[in-house]
């Protein structure tokens, strides 16, 4: 029995299929290939820097816009203990000298970015990062800062500060990070 | 009507196809001790004029990859029949194959091929399939799939998912200047194109039903919002842009909604379900704690999802109507979070934690509710099944690099997909 059945509608998905990769795209978003924070974006806000807020070192933070916000003596990093949401004491002046600033510069915006390490699945740690950045939310507010001055985003593991399967590393990572974009 | 979402259709660079740098290769590290002896014959003889397109290879790996059989070497065969009449089916069986497949291929015109193939029973001479696949040169690929697919079929009784798609996050790149690609490629890591390129984050990629679109989640805003891209075209539209987490977006069984992750202003997570034609959005839980995670039951009438309401994360299951309240499923363990249905229903794999690792785990829905650990990595996340529910395939570690595995979702085969650049995460494995 050599005669062997052809079925057209598998040569017709084959033929369909094979067409694929000609049609296959690459988009990129407008402003995928930009380093500049705010470069042709809405969402932030880097064009407009306070001309109130003076740079005394000029650092930015890892993806802070430039020349805005208190200057280097102020720290801007807040780290945590594995799995938890709460400012340890020692992260207190963390907190306290970036509520003064951002009392005495009503105009400045600070954007509080949270993070965790690599542990765990990736949309729960979104919402751990959502926590965490919420925590220095509140406890900025409760020093005085105006609700509309703070906004928050969850990274989640998705952007590390360092790289590393190691507590060293973890610990690195475990972060609010404050970046005014005003 | 849209009100309330703004539609970014962004049409760009439809012109050509990148082909991802990053290719995956295949090692099974562990096979099922009872796996079939099969002969899988050349289709074209060595010398042929293009020896490259061995769509018997294609076929050979599929089944090898599926663990559940075992090809005979090329080697040790003695000769390379091409049709069921030239099979000395007592030699085939004394070299130990219970089944053979034989086939030839020939060119028929400019860039158009024709398979012809046959599946025999060595031990009573049955002849099981005899087929004719034609295809393209860009399609032959994709005919070795489907006609290991048909073996599959045949022999097993179970559907074959090789002709199938993979979706994954590639990552490359040193801090901080990453670069995040969407890829998708043919089940076995082949053939990988990029859909989406950003130097920001890219996330949780799923397939619509239709396997037409991909929604996924994308940080090129610096915030994050849904996307839904449409893969023939490139052509995307953001669907969920709110203040806030826009986060883990799950198609429901019709296609024409998605569950996701939302934030109230004082970044309380709870699930929602979004229309995509009318953009109205339902609020599905309200607690205090995260809630994220969704998937849906086939029948779309309820959904599974990960909450930390009772201290750790665990997995609930709500139903949709108004009134109903989320049931616990999972008690063993302090984190069992990210769960995935098996296509018939009847398992749910999920992220636990074990001696401080995140491993895959599996619970049984339909009997007692036993659960069962998978794999041995440290971080083995982002489960997701093959249509057929044979296999899943999960993001894991090999020795600091992101990588992808896949472990039966009876944990007797497992193996790996070993990216040559970069790391790789979040598999999502197409629909049929």
């Amino acid at each position: 029995m050599k005669k062997i059945v052809a079925i057209a509608c598998l040569c017709a998905a084959a033929a369909l299929l094979a067409g694929c990769p000609k049609k296959n795209t690459t988009v990129e978003p407008p402003n995928a290939g930009s380093q500049v924070p705010g470069a042709g974006n809405a969402n932030a806000n880097g064009e407009g820097a306070s001309t109130s807020a003076t740079p005394l070192g000029g650092e930015e933070g890892a993806m802070g816009a430039k020349g805005v916000g208190p200057g280097s003596a102020v720290a801007k990093i807040i780290y945590f203990d594995f799995d938890k949401s709460d400012i340890k004491p020692e992260f207190a002046p963390v907190v306290s000298a970036n509520a003064q600033y951002l009392i005495a510069h009503p105009g400045a915006k600070l954007k509080l970015e949270g993070n965790t390490d690599e542990r765990g699945t990736r949309e729960y740690n979104i919402g751990l990062g959502e926590r965490r950045a919420q925590a220095v939310r509140r406890a900025l507010m409760l020093q005085g800062v105006a609700e509309n001055q703070l906004t928050t985003v969850s990274f989640g593991a998705e952007r590390p500060a360092v790289e590393g399967d190691n507590e060293e590393a973890w610990a690195k990572n475990r972060r609010v990070e404050l970046v005014y974009t005003q | 009507m849209n009100k309330a979402l703004p539609l970014l259709a962004v049409i760009l660079c439809v012109a050509f196809c990148a082909r991802a740098r990053a290719e995956l290769i295949v090692e099974v590290t562990r096979g099922q001790d009872n796996a079939i002896p099969i002969a899988v014959v050349p289709f074209m003889a060595a010398d042929a004029p293009d020896a490259s397109l061995d769509a018997a290879a294609i076929v050979s790996n599929d089944l090898y990859r599926s663990g559940r059989f075992k090809p005979m070497d090329r080697k040790d065969m003695v000769e390379l029949p091409h049709t069921g009449a030239g099979i000395s089916f007592d030699d085939w069986r004394r070299l130990g194959n219970d089944y053979i497949l034989v086939g030839q291929m020939s060119p028929q015109g400019p860039d158009r091929y024709v398979i012809n193939f046959e599946l025999y029973n060595v031990l009573n001479r049955q002849r099981l399939l005899g087929y004719q696949i034609s295809a393209n040169h860009a399609g032959l690929r994709l005919a070795g799939h489907q006609v290991a697919d048909m073996v599959y079929d045949k022999i097993l009784g179970v559907r074959g998912a090789f002709a199938t798609r993979i979706a994954y996050v590639s990552v490359t790149g040193v801090l901080p200047a990453k670069s995040y690609r969407l890829v998708v490629a043919d089940s076995d890591g082949e053939n990988p194109h990029v859909v989406m390129q950003s130097n920001e984050p890219l996330m949780s990629p799923a397939w619509s039903p239709d396997g037409q679109s991909l929604a996924y989640v994308s940080f090129e805003s610096r915030l994050p919002s849904v996307y839904v891209q449409y893969l023939k075209t490139g052509e995307r539209k953001r669907v969920s842009a709110k203040a806030g987490v826009n986060q883990a977006p799950a198609w429901s069984p019709d296609g024409k909604k998605l569950a996701l992750t939302l934030s109230t202003r004082d970044g309380n997570l709870d699930v929602y379900v979004l229309d995509l034609e009318t953009s109205a959005l339902t609020r599905i839980t309200d607690d205090p704690g995260i809630d994220t995670e969704p998937q849906w039951s086939k029948d779309g009438q309820s959904i599974y999802f990960t909450s930390d309401r009772a201290g750790g994360p665990q997995i609930y299951k709500v139903g949709l109507k108004p009134g109903e309240h989320p049931r616990r499923l999972t008690f063993q363990g302090n984190y069992n979070a990210r769960p995935r249905l098996s296509p018939d229903e009847s398992q749910l794999a999920f992220v636990t934690q074990e001696d401080g690792a995140y491993r895959i785990a599996v619970m049984n829905l339909k009997g007692n509710g036993d659960m069962q650990v998978l794999t041995r990595g440290q971080f083995d996340v982002s489960p997701s099944y093959a249509p057929n529910g044979a296999m899943i395939i999960y993001a894991s570690r090999d020795r600091g690099r992101g990588v992808l595995a896949l472990v039966s979702s009876d944990g007797r085969v497992q193996e790996r997909l070993v990216s040559s650049e970069g790391e790789v995460q979040e598999p999502a494995w197409s629909p049929f």
